[in-house]
């Protein structure tokens, strides 16, 4: 009897092989063909939205830019100008706006939820997840392929909201660092889209249904945003300042809204502390008046100089997260016996 | 081998009992037990919503009654009560107000499209389809339970929400045609809730598939609700509330209608 | 009174015929073997039977006239679709439930019964369930519905080999008690040789063969003799299937009157329905449909080449 054996080939057979990217590539891309087709169509239709009510807008802007914002200064053309702006350009910004807001969960949710718990409900995990390919390493793939895909896409499209937005920033006085705003450019928007994601898939593997894992994605969503909206005051940003005439810059033309003021309050004589019966009489007064003496208002805010720092912060936790979610993700992928 | 030989009842075979249809109330529990988890889920919403509108709703008119009363009016603390209510009280009524309206397309999304197309892509409409009740009236009485029921529980969170929302009616300056009122009071939400409902029903069983036509559901329905908004209420034949409430309740159950019909049509005609 | 009777039935999915001139009657009482190789039509027959497809061409009828599909042929039809679908989530006792609502007659009693026999829980979610479990589920569900006629599409293939049996039996059983027709595909011939006395050959969208077995076993005989007379007896013969040889030649062969004697130098043997079957798959095109059965007609019609 013969046996034969082969002497094992140290560095071939042992070391694990890198990941076969370009192969990943042509799966994922034929089994979320539909997902990869149909997120970037409703995006360019919402895009093609963007660019013809943007162009209105801006050429409007323009003409209106060297009208004083006060009703009461403007002229006859300029009242109407305004109030044709406000009410024909407006209220459909207004809407986009908030459609757009809405875009990086319903990506995130309908993309992410049933990239795993597909194949778990109709059962085709058992062919997936016996190939040669291990299945963390195939959820690693498609994660980073789709993920990175998304966050690109909706970044590009962020950047085109902004520039549509930007003439509004002004006229209705909205500042880039509120709420609305600020998740809805930069860094920022593509960050939550990617975030969103990765708690569709992992919510998916998680339930392992796909209807449970898109609800429960929504909530989950609304609570980040929720989280990161209360953050927002703890970021390493903001300044103290006693010049009234940074708050209440509002009448130079093309400038946005009041900054966003996290806090204020008063000191009397020598920097000492007034009481609130004082200080509630001092906060009828109007911003930027003429205060008694000895008295100083102080303001603690974020100037929009801050804009970009602030992103890359608030994008940078928004990353760590999605890496984090990602790698539970595999996590379980590798753990669930299913 | 073990073998049933045994028949603990023989059923009457009735020649004519043969070709009449099976009974509706049948389907009451078939309803019930294959849609429990979103029934319980939208149970559980709306009575949070209920508890929650009534909560808020007792403080914001209590709030209101304070600052209505408040002597001398015009001074600073009667003007601080203003500021309050105008302020902390209006952002929590806006966001309420703003959840309720979303609400609908939400609800109708998760609940719509799955009613056929989770059969179909399942694949147990082969059982489904093929029982005495037959796949017409399976259809029609699972989408009309589901339809009443949701439309009820909208109109009556509508009307609580108008309570809700009725001090800022005047510290809003707003009216009853403002385009935000204007949908969630009246006939309005209810229908608006409905159209989305039929819409998901019919986008699920035109697309074949659950999470595609709770994307196609979404997609339509803001279109629609654009359309309405920018344009399709400046051409209604009144100007008045209700009148025009009537107008487009009335538009929306005709679609709603159509929409049903739709998907009955292609359920007679659904062909592996 | 004939269960099934379909006329030049036919379905057309894009540009390939799944089924395509299928003219046939199955009379009542009887179990009907639907066989045929994997793609040959047999599900999309059985689909349009129990009105889940729309024909393209030709039409089908049940339960002495009524459509395929309509309320009447609802009724007093239950079917068993390929891999027994059941609501995965749903349990054993909900089924029952459900099942019970949507049809007029249901035997409560006689499906749990049925049940607790199999050993199958009434709290298992179906999903949990094994294959074979799910399959006596589907079954069991399908017989509590008291039909007149039992479509089953390939209801074996789940099951164990005891399994089969039983299923078999539980299906004759049905049919003696209460007069269930059946109408049931598969793919192990030999195993429904015993049960079945009505036989539907289909291969590559076509019918092959249509008929009662025994009218079929005693119309056709195997022929054995020199492959040099072959041709001549062959030309003269209504021929199913010819296996040459160097000598000898056999000829499976369809007979008009039983009891010929063989031609000189020729040996005659009865065959078995498997090898009959056999014959007709391997040659396809060989058969047109059977005409319709004795049971309407007094006398028998001559199969026609």
């Amino acid at each position: 009897m013969s046996v034969l054996t082969l002497p094992a080939q140290p560095g071939q057979d042992t070391a694990p092989r890198p990941l076969p990217w370009r192969r990943m590539t042509w799966v994922t891309w034929r089994q979320h063909r539909a997902l990869l087709i149909s997120i970037p169509a409703v995006l360019a239709a919402a895009a093609v939205v963007l660019v013809i009510f943007g162009l209105k807008a801006h050429h409007d802007y323009a003409a209106l830019v060297n009208c004083p914002l006060n009703q009461g200064q403007q002229s006859s053309a300029c009242g109407k100008m305004f109030s044709n702006f406000n009410s024909n350009v407006w209220p459909l910004a207004n809407a986009l706006s908030i459609l757009v807001q809405l875009a990086p969960v319903l990506i995130g949710a309908f993309a992410g939820a049933p990239l795993l718990a597909r194949e778990l409900e109709n059962g085709t995990y058992r062919f997936a997840w016996t190939q040669g390919l291990v299945r963390e390493r195939q959820a690693i793939a498609k994660l980073a392929l789709l993920g990175v895909t998304l966050a690109v896409l909706a970044g590009a499209f962020g950047w085109l909201f902004s520039w549509f937005f930007q003439p509004f920033l002004w006229t209705e006085q909205i500042n880039q660092l509120s709420e609305g705003m600020f998740d809805a450019s930069g860094l920022v928007f593509p960050a939550f889209t990617l975030v969103a994601f990765m708690i569709g898939a992992f919510l998916g593997m998680l339930f392992r249904r796909v209807i449970p894992a898109l609800a429960a994605t929504l909530g989950a969503y609304l609570a980040l945003r929720l989280g990161a909206w209360a953050l927002h005051g703890q970021y390493p940003v903001t300044v103290v300042t006693s010049n009234a005439k940074l708050i209440n810059a509002y009448e130079t033309p093309g400038t946005p809204g009041f900054p966003w003021i996290l806090n204020s309050w008063f000191t009397g004589p020598g920097g000492k502390p007034l009481s609130s019966a004082v200080t509630s009489r001092l906060q009828d007064l109007p911003l930027g008046g003429s205060l008694p003496p000895g008295v100083t208002e102080w303001f603690k805010y974020i100037p929009l100089s801050r804009y970009w720092p602030m992103q890359f912060m608030e994008a940078g936790w928004l990353l760590v997260l999605a890496v984090g979610i990602g790698a539970g993700t595999v996590w379980l992928v590798r753990h669930r016996a299913a | 081998m073990t073998v049933l030989t045994t028949r603990a009842s023989r059923l009457d075979r009735d020649a004519r009992g043969e070709s009449r249809p099976v009974p509706w109330p049948g389907m009451l529990w078939v309803t019930w037990r294959q849609h429990r988890a979103l029934l319980i889920t939208v149970a559980v919403v709306c009575c949070a919503a209920v508890a929650g509108l009534l909560a808020a709703g007792l403080r914001i008119h209590h709030d209101y009654a304070l600052v209505r009363a408040c002597r001398p009016a015009g001074s600073p603390a009667c003007q601080g009560l203003s500021n309050f209510f105008n302020t902390t009280d209006w952002h929590q009524g806006a966001i309420v107000h703003i959840a309720v309206q979303a609400a609908p397309v939400l609800v109708a999304m998760f609940a719509g499209p799955p009613v056929v197309a989770r059969e179909l892509e399942t694949r147990t409409y082969r059982y489904a389809w093929t029982q005495g009740i037959g796949r017409v009236r399976w259809t029609a009485v699972k989408l009309a339970l589901l339809g009443s029921l949701l439309t009820i529980l909208a109109f009556a969170v509508s009307q609580l929400l108008t309570w809700f929302f009725a001090p800022f009616m005047t510290t809003q300056q707003l009216t009853d045609l403002t385009p935000t009122v204007f949908d969630t009071s009246g006939l309005s939400y209810p229908a608006w809730t409905l159209v989305a409902f039929c819409l998901g029903a019919f986008l699920g069983t035109l697309l074949r598939g659950t999470l595609a036509g709770m994307a196609a559901t979404l997609g339509v329905y803001v279109g629609l609700a654009a359309a309405t908004w920018f344009y399709l209420r400046d051409h209604y034949p009144a100007k008045t509330f209700w009148p025009m409430q009537l107008f487009e309740a009335g538009w929306l159950l005709a679609l709603s209608a159509a929409l049903i019909a739709g998907t009955l049509w292609l359920v007679r005609r659904y062909a592996d | 009174m004939n269960v099934i009777e379909t006329s030049e039935l036919g379905k057309r999915y894009g540009k390939s015929w799944a089924l395509r001139d299928c003219t046939l009657s199955v009379p009542a009482g009887h179990l009907a073997a639907l066989v045929g190789p994997n793609g040959a039509g047999k599900s999309t027959l059985m689909n349009m039977t129990a009105g889940l497809t729309v024909p393209t061409s030709g039409t089908a009828t049940v339960l002495d006239g009524h459509p395929a599909g309509s309320t009447a042929a609802l009724n007093g039809v239950a079917f068993v679709a390929q891999d027994a679908p059941v609501y995965k989530n749903l349990s054993a006792g909900d089924m029952l439930h459900l099942t019970r609502n949507l049809n007029r007659h249901f035997d409560t009693a006689f499906a749990r019964a049925r049940l607790a026999d199999l050993g199958i829980p009434l709290n298992k979610k179906a999903g949990k369930l094994s294959g074979g479990q799910q399959s006596q589920l589907a079954l069991t569900l399908a017989l509590a519905r008291r039909p007149r006629l039992l479509i089953l599409d390939e209801p074996l293939a789940a099951l164990d080999p005891i399994a089969r049996q039983d299923f078999l039996a539980a299906v004759m059983t049905a049919m003696t008690d209460d007069g269930v027709s059946v109408l049931l595909s598969s793919h192990q011939v030999a195993e429904l040789e015993r049960v079945a006395d009505f036989l539907i050959v289909l291969s590559r969208a076509q019918l092959q063969v249509a008929g009662e077995v025994d009218d079929l076993i005693a119309g056709h005989r195997l022929l054995t003799g020199p492959t040099a007379e072959a041709d001549e007896y062959a030309s003269r013969l209504t021929v199913v299937q010819a296996r040459r040889g160097d000598a000898q030649t056999h000829l499976l062969v369809r007979t008009t009157a039983a009891g010929e004697p063989a031609p000189l130098g020729w040996e005659a043997h009865s065959v078995s329905l498997e090898e009959i079957v056999m014959a007709y798959l391997r040659s396809p095109g060989v058969g047109e449909a059977a005409p319709p059965t004795r049971v309407q007609r007094p006398q028998p019609t001559e199969a026609t080449r």
